[in-house]
């Protein structure tokens, strides 16, 4: 068990280390930058964006996602598919709630039974 | 061959400790069998009275509140505690490691761990029972679930273990097919059983976890009133139903697909004909599995969504119906001149084809947002699930039980009381639920206490069908137990069938199999092998 961890493990030089925290904290910086500005809509993708960028770098070179085996990623990547289906199709819902569409159809037949019930 | 004094899984180890400490997936799977079969007759029992009080208009020996109750705990019974461990941690704990040739599964600690957690589970909800029986529906719907004084948090909370032990079981299955497969066994030599075991596991862990969260979140609403389900607090009703369905709709399939994989098995040996279309079998095991994460709107069309949500969630409905349909007519196609034998396995199997194919298409009825606003809450629904989950899976379920039987407990049961057996089931079955069908379409809503006159012979109709399918199975459980003392012994082989599992005596010994396990042959490979007296044969 220990041989077989051991054979996977993967020694990055210190200087890697450190460049990645070096642009985790340039990203946290931009982060805050741009929270001064105003991009509408798109506040939340850009926000995202970044935070997406750094939650990979983590996972890649922190948590060795890059030099493991590549089932792990597929994983990762999976959950995260589904995770965004389960919250996107929901969004289906809950963005649109109100919005009904409007009546396209017209009336077949205006003598039809049904209609002179009504007169 | 193996003397009838042999050793195997049952009488190696003795005492009730060897049995509760087991590490031994045999054993676990037959305490997994244990456990849902009582919860099957638990459940079984609350149906009898529902359709015993709906025999007449009005009240006839329950009040209403009792009904609400007991239509409440007959589907959670039947869901959590039977239907989706009975295929799975039951039967599939069995055969998956006999099925590939392995001697258990990969992690034996947390098999034990997964029976003792679905135990935990199934006192908490029983307890639900005593203290205050839920009321809620087996859906457990906010606002409603949120403000009833009944036993919602004990139910909940044994709803949320249970799943614990399904996740358990899941995680352990995909390490056992990736891991554990004997040499020469690739995927697609494996039997169809073991993909559809495998597809099952997939949507296990994936959908578990959601049922988890939501169930803790009504607990937190009720205990704390967290807001998130109340729209006086800013929170949306309607958001439980797409966090229950996220889970609930993938569970449909937890309990058809292992079901699905019973009915490749018993097609294929009792027609003794080679699979049709083995790995479109295998896909679309795995498509099902995909498809089913993306359509669980279909069950709120009226619920409030949005009207673009539900136009999409219809759309992606239609699409389970092509590898639910690829599978049938592969079923079809493999009997198709094949060496039919009509064993009571059999029987089942083709039961369910016929059952399923009608809860299939009322499927896609209902998955048509315009039929489905004119049927939802109907009895038309109710007879839809019961003919895909009851005629679907319960009854793949059984013709998997009689089909292993032989081989779980070495003995045979009485062959013409299982016919009759099968026979009464099917008949009950559609005088039962086919009924409903009719109930539905002509306005009479489910889970109604009283109803209009006009309903009451169609419903009396019903409530007849359930005596005649309780009968099926008061006799089923009375030849069973009979052959578990009286039975004749049984062959290793007694269906000629070309899996690994048949290879090895019956009962198996303790690791399954003596010695190296040789694979010389698919498991479907009915044209080149033959077993004759319980030898595998080059024809």
């Amino acid at each position: 068990m220990t041989e077989n961890v051991h054979s996977h493990h993967h020694i990055l030089p210190l200087s890697l280390y450190f460049t990645i925290a070096g642009i985790l904290f340039v990203l946290t910086g931009i982060t805050v930058g741009v929270s001064y500005y105003d991009f509408g809509s798109f506040n939340i993708v850009v926000a995202l964006t970044i935070a997406v960028i750094k939650g990979s770098l983590v996972a890649l070179y922190f948590m060795h996602l890059r030099y493991d085996n590549k089932l792990y990623g597929a994983i990762l990547v999976l959950s995260l598919v589904f995770l965004s289906i389960f919250i996107g199709l929901t969004m289906i819902d809950t963005l649109y709630r109100g919005e009904i569409q409007p009546i396209e159809g017209s009336v077949i037949n205006e003598n039809a039974i049904i209609y002179e019930q009504n007169k | 061959m193996s003397s009838s004094a042999s050793v195997n899984y049952l009488n190696e180890f003795k005492g009730i400790k060897s049995w509760l400490f087991t590490l031994d997936h045999k054993r676990i799977g037959v305490m997994y069998l244990f456990g849902v079969m009582i919860s099957f007759l638990l459940g079984g029992v609350f149906a009898v009275v529902i359709r015993l009080e709906l025999l007449n208009p009005g009240m006839d020996f329950i009040t209403a509140d009792t009904y609400n109750q007991m239509f409440t705990l007959h589907g959670a019974v039947m869901i959590f505690l039977f239907i989706i461990p009975a295929i799975p941690a039951a039967l599939g704990n069995f055969v998956l490691p006999l099925m590939i040739g392995a001697k258990d599964v990969a992690f034996p600690r947390l098999n034990l761990a997964s029976w003792y957690i679905y135990v935990i589970g199934a006192v908490f909800a029983l307890y639900s029972i005593v203290a205050g029986a839920v009321d809620t529906g087996w859906t457990f719907y906010a606002p409603y679930s949120t403000t009833t004084s009944t036993s919602v948090i004990s139910m909940t909370l044994g709803a949320f273990t249970l799943g614990f032990s399904s996740i358990f079981t899941g995680v352990n299955f995909i390490a056992t097919v990736h891991k554990l497969r004997t040499p020469g066994m690739t995927w697609f030599k494996m039997p169809l059983m073991v993909w559809a075991l495998y597809a099952t596991a997939v949507i296990q862990i994936l959908a578990t976890p959601v049922l988890g969260i939501t169930l803790v979140l009504l607990i937190l609403e009720r205990a704390f009133g967290i807001g998130i389900f109340d729209a006086a607090m800013g929170g949306d009703p309607v958001l439980f139903q797409h966090f229950f369905w996220f889970y609930s709709h993938p569970a449909v399939y937890i309990m058809v697909l292992p079901g699905m994989g019973i009915i490749s098995e018993l097609i294929a040996t009792f027609s003794q004909k080679k699979i049709f279309g083995y790995k479109l079998i295998a896909y679309s095991s795995m498509a099902i599995a995909l498809i089913s994460f993306l359509v669980w709107g279909h069950h709120m069309f009226t619920s409030g969504q949005s009207e673009l949500a539900s136009v999409v969630f219809s759309f992606l409905t239609f699409f389970v119906g092509i590898p639910s349909g690829v599978k049938m007519f592969n079923w079809m196609a493999t009997m198709y001149k094949g060496r039919i034998k009509l064993d009571s396995p059999m029987l089942w199997a083709m039961s369910f084809m016929f059952l399923f194919a009608i809860g299939g298409f009322t499927g896609i009825m209902l998955g048509a947002i315009s039929i489905d606003i004119h049927m939802h809450d109907t009895y038309f629904v109710v007879a839809h699930f019961h003919y895909t989950m009851m005629g679907g899976t319960v009854i793949a379920f059984f013709g998997g039980l009689h089909y292993w039987w032989p081989k779980i407990w070495g003995r045979m049961y009485n062959e013409t009381l299982a016919k009759i057996s099968v026979f009464l089931v099917f008949i009950g079955f559609n005088m039962t639920f086919f009924t409903q069908f009719f109930l539905g379409s002509q306005g009479m809503p489910r889970r109604y206490y009283n109803y209009l006159d006009k309903f009451q012979p169609l419903h009396a109709f019903s409530s007849y069908g359930s005596w005649v399918l309780a009968a099926g199975f008061v006799l089923m459980a009375y030849y069973l137990i009979h052959s578990l003392y009286k039975g004749e012994k049984a062959p290793n082989n007694p269906w000629g069938a070309l899996s690994l599992e048949w290879q090895t005596q019956s009962p198996p010994v303790h690791h399954n199999f003596e010695g190296e396990v040789v694979l010389d042959h698919d498991p479907y490979d009915y044209d080149t092998r033959m077993v004759i007296d319980d030898k595998l044969i080059k024809k």
